[in-house]
C-alpha cells in the first residue's frame, strides 16, 4: 500500500511562534509511515473571527484552507483546536454556502495530530527515553470537540524515565479561549492560576498538551508565578524522546 | 429581568469585583468539586448517555408542542379547582400575585425558592406593597436577609462562607451563634417554622408541570416546598412556560436527570405532587391554588435556532463544571440567571442592548454542552449569539480590526509579510526570548502573561530550506 499522502496543516500559531512542533509533527509523520507535504497556501483557519462572531472574515480564511489542503488524503494538524474548527466547525460555517461540499469533504479527511498517529497511522507505541515528571493537559477542544481521549497519554506511556501524573482536573480549561484571552484578561489569567496551581500539586517540572494556543497561554502566566515549570507540546517531546528531531530538518 | 432593572456593570467589571473577594475563588471552587463528585457517583453504574438522549428527546417534543401541552395543562388543572393565569411578561405575573394577596388582605408569605420570582423581581414588589415576604429555603433566606440575589441556580448562597453566615445571623437577630452548619440551621429553621404557621399565602416555583394531569410537582431537600404548598390558605405556583412534560411517564425519566444534574441525588428527599386545592374530604391543604404561567419572552424563542434553551430544566450542572463561572461566581454576571445558561439565556430574554456582553463571558471549552442532561449545545449557542451580537452591535473598530486581519492573512504572501513586519516590530519589546509588555491591543495579553515572540525562522521558512528533503532514516515510505 503506498503510504498515505499527508498534508500538514502546520496552524498560524506554531508556525509563527512555535515552529520546532511543525518540524517535530512532520518527523512523527514520517516516522509513522506517511508522506508529509506541506501545502504553502495555508494561513490560519478563521477561528478568531469565527469565534468572536465575525463569519463573513472567517469564511474568507476558509476558503484559503479549502483550497490549500484539496487533494490530499489527510490533514493533520498538531492541534486540536484549529482540527476541530476544520472537522466540526467549517460544516457549519460553509452551510448553505457554494462551499458546503468541499468544507464536508475537508471536515472528513482532517485529524489531530496524535489521533493520526495512533488511530490512523497505527503508531501503537513510541520507544523513546525523556527524563522526568509530567502532566497532560486536556486542551478542550481536542477532547470535547474531536473526542481525544487517550492517544497523547498512550504515546507518551512508551517513553522510558517518562512519569506521568494526572492533575485533579487535566480537562479544565486553562483560560485561553482564544480571543477570550484579551477579551477578560483577569478571568483569563484566574483561570491560569487555577490550572497552575493543579500543575503544582502533580509535582510535574513540564505540562504536556497538544495545542500551542494554551501551551502560549499557560507558559505565559507560569513565566510570572512559576518560572520552573516547563510547558511542551507533546509532538516535541515526543519527537525529541524518540530522537526523531534530526529527521525534520 | 423586569423594566428598569439595570445590571450592575459589565461582566468584565463585575468579574473585577469578584475576583478581588479574598476566598471567593476557593470557596466556590471547593463546592464545584463536590457537585461535579456527587454528580458522577448519582450516575455511577447508569447509562448516562442515553438518559441525556431520552430527556433531550423528550424537553424537544414537549417544546414543540407547548401550546397543546400547556392548554391541555391548564385544563385538566381547572378542572381540578386550580386558577391558572397565563401571564405574558413579569409584570404581568407581578400583578396577578398582587391581586391574589390583596383579595385576601394577606401581608406575610412564606416562599420557596422560585428562580421565575427572581426573574420578575417579585420580592421587591410584594415588599413595596408592605407585604412581609420571608424566603424558607436556607439558602435563599440567607442571601434574602443579606440583600442579595441568588449566586447560583441551586444553590443561591454558595458564595458564603459559614462564619460570614454566622455573622449575618448574629447582626440580624442580635444572636450569637457560633459559625457551625447544624446549630446555624437550627436557628433558621426555628424561625420559619413560626413563618410557615403564620403566612396566609405561600409561594413556590415549579419543577415540572404534568400536562396530562393537570398536576405540578416541587422538588426539594429542606421540605420547605411542602410547608408553603400546604399550611398557608393561599398557594401561588410560579412556572416558566416551558416547564412542562406531557405525563408522568416523562416525568419518570425528568426527575433523577434533575436530581442527579443538580445535587447529585438519585432521589430528592422531598417530592410534592400537587393536584389542587383540598377537597370536601381533604382533612388539610389550601383553599385555593394558584399557577402563574410566565411567558416573559420565552415564546419569541419557539421556532428559532434558539429553542432547545427552552429544553433547560434549571439543574445548574453547567454551572459547576464552568471555568468561567468557577473563578467569579453568579455574581460576575449581574443577571439572575448566571454560568453557561444564564450567558446564552439573558441575552435571548433580555436582548443584546443589557446582556450583549454575556455571549463572550466564555472560554468555548464546551464543558457545559458535555454536561447538560438535556443535551443542550450551549457553547454553540453562545457562538451563534455572538454572530448575531456582532451583526448587530460589535463596534466599528472591532468590525475593521477583523476585516483587516482576515483580508491581510487571506493571503500566503501577505501573510508572510505581516510576520515579517512582526519580527521587525517586537525587536523593541523581546528581551531575553520573551514579552513582558506590549503596546495595546497585546498589552491585554501582557498585563497577566508573557508573550511569545515571532520566531527568527518560521515553520514556512524553515521547510523551504530543508523540510521537503526526505532524511534516509525516516521511515517515510521510500
Amino acid at each position: 500500500m503506498p503510504p498515505a499522502r499527508v498534508a500538514l496543516f502546520v496552524t498560524c500559531l506554531v508556525d509563527l511562534l512555535y515552529p520546532e512542533v511543525g518540524e517535530a509533527s512532520v518527523a512523527l509523520l514520517r516516522h509513522a509511515g506517511a508522506d508529509v507535504a506541506f501545502p504553502a497556501g495555508q494561513t490560519c483557519c478563521g477561528q478568531p473571527p469565527f469565534n468572536a462572531g465575525f463569519v463573513d472574515d472567517a469564511r474568507r480564511l476558509g476558503r484559503v484552507t479549502l483550497r490549500a489542503f484539496e487533494g490530499f488524503d489527510a490533514v493533520v494538524s498538531p492541534s486540536g483546536s484549529c482540527a476541530a474548527m476544520l472537522r466540526v466547525s467549517y460544516p457549519h460555517l460553509f452551510a448553505g454556502e457554494p462551499e458546503e461540499r468541499r468544507a464536508r469533504d475537508l471536515a472528513g479527511r482532517t485529524f489531530e495530530l496524535t489521533e493520526y498517529l495512533v488511530d490512523h497511522l497505527g503508531l501503537d507505541r513510541l520507544e523513546g527515553r525523556w527524563e522526568g515528571r509530567v502532566t497532560y493537559h486536556d486542551a478542550c477542544h481536542g477532547l470535547r470537540e474531536l473526542g481525544l481521549r487517550g492517544q497523547g497519554r498512550q504515546l507518551l506511556s512508551g517513553i522510558d524515565g517518562l512519569e506521568l501524573v494526572e492533575m485533579a482536573r487535566p480537562d479544565a480549561c486553562c483560560g485561553f479561549g482564544g480571543t477570550f484571552s484579551v477579551r477578560l484578561p483577569e478571568v483569563a489569567v484566574a483561570m491560569a492560576d487555577d490550572k497552575a496551581a493543579q500543575i503544582d500539586a502533580t509535582g510535574a517540572s513540564t505540562v504536556v498538551a497538544g495545542d500551542a494556543g494554551c501551551l502560549m497561554h499557560m507558559a505565559g502566566r507560569l513565566a510570572r508565578s512559576r518560572a520552573d515549570i516547563a510547558t511542551m507540546h507533546v509532538a516535541s517531546l515526543l519527537a525529541s524522546a524518540a530522537g526523531l528531531e534530526r529527521a525534520a530538518t | 429581568m423586569t423594566a428598569g432593572d439595570e445590571r450592575a456593570g459589565t461582566f468584565a467589571e463585575l468579574a473585577h469585583v469578584q475576583l478581588e473577594k479574598p476566598g471567593l475563588r476557593r470557596a466556590i471552587g471547593s463546592a464545584m468539586d463536590r457537585f461535579v463528585l456527587n454528580r458522577a457517583n448519582a450516575f455511577a453504574g447508569a447509562d448516562l448517555e442515553a438518559m441525556r438522549a431520552a430527556g433531550e428527546a423528550i424537553r424537544a417534543h414537549t417544546v414543540a408542542r407547548l401550546d397543546s401541552y400547556l392548554a391541555q395543562f391548564a385544563e385538566a388543572a381547572e378542572a381540578r379547582g386550580v386558577k391558572v393565569f397565563f401571564a405574558a411578561d413579569g409584570a404581568e405575573a407581578v400583578e396577578y400575585v398582587r391581586g391574589v394577596i390583596r383579595d385576601h388582605g394577606a401581608t406575610r408569605v412564606a416562599k420557596g425558592k422560585s428562580m421565575a420570582s427572581e426573574e420578575i423581581g417579585l420580592n421587591h414588589a410584594l415588599e413595596a406593597d408592605g407585604v412581609d415576604v420571608v424566603e424558607t429555603d436556607l439558602g435563599e433566606y440567607i442571601v434574602q436577609i443579606a440583600h442579595e440575589p441568588p449566586s447560583h441556580i441551586i444553590v443561591p448562597a454558595i458564595h458564603k462562607k459559614r462564619d460570614e453566615i454566622a455573622e449575618l445571623f448574629n447582626d440580624v437577630h442580635h444572636t450569637d451563634l457560633p459559625a457551625d452548619p447544624p446549630e446555624l440551621t437550627r436557628f433558621a429553621r426555628e424561625l420559619l417554622r413560626d413563618r410557615f404557621l403564620s403566612a396566609e399565602v405561600g409561594i413556590t416555583g415549579v419543577n415540572f408541570a404534568v400536562a396530562d394531569a393537570g398536576a405540578f410537582v416541587i422538588v426539594t431537600n429542606e421540605g420547605n416546598g411542602r410547608m408553603c404548598s400546604t399550611l398557608p390558605k393561599v398557594h401561588v405556583a410560579l412556572m416558566g412556560m416551558e416547564r412542562i412534560v406531557p405525563s408522568f411517564r416523562e416525568l419518570a425519566v425528568m426527575l433523577p436527570l434533575l436530581t442527579g444534574s443538580a445535587t447529585g441525588q438519585r432521589v430528592t428527599a422531598y417530592l410534592n405532587v400537587i393536584g389542587g386545592p383540598r377537597g370536601p374530604d381533604d382533612v388539610d391543604g389550601p383553599d385555593e391554588v394558584h399557577v402563574v404561567i410566565l411567558d416573559n419572552g420565552r415564546s419569541r424563542l419557539l421556532g428559532t435556532e434558539y429553542r432547545s434553551v427552552l429544553h433547560c430544566i434549571r439543574c445548574g450542572a453547567c454551572q459547576n463544571v464552568c471555568p468561567v463561572y468557577r473563578q467569579v461566581g453568579g455574581h460576575g454576571y449581574g443577571t439572575v440567571y448566571g454560568g453557561p445558561i444564564g450567558a446564552v439565556l439573558t441575552p435571548l430574554l433580555d436582548g443584546f442592548e443589557r446582556a450583549g456582553d454575556l455571549p463572550y463571558a466564555s472560554s468555548l471549552c464546551a464543558a457545559c454542552t458535555d454536561v447538560c442532561p438535556v443535551r443542550i449545545p450551549l457553547h454553540e449557542h453562545l457562538l451563534s449569539l455572538r454572530r448575531d451580537v456582532a451583526r448587530e452591535r460589535a463596534g466599528a473598530a472591532e468590525r475593521s480590526a477583523f476585516r483587516t486581519w482576515s483580508a491581510v492573512w487571506s493571503r500566503p504572501w501577505s501573510y508572510r509579510l505581516a510576520a515579517r513586519f512582526g519580527r521587525a516590530g517586537q525587536a523593541l519589546f523581546a528581551r531575553g526570548g520573551r514579552i513582558r509588555r506590549a503596546p495595546f491591543p497585546l498589552s491585554r495579553w501582557t498585563s497577566g502573561r508573557d508573550l511569545p515572540p515571532i520566531a527568527s525562522r518560521t515553520f514556512r521558512e524553515r521547510w523551504k530550506r530543508t523540510g521537503h528533503r526526505r532524511e534516509p532514516g525516516a521511515a517515510d515510505g521510500r
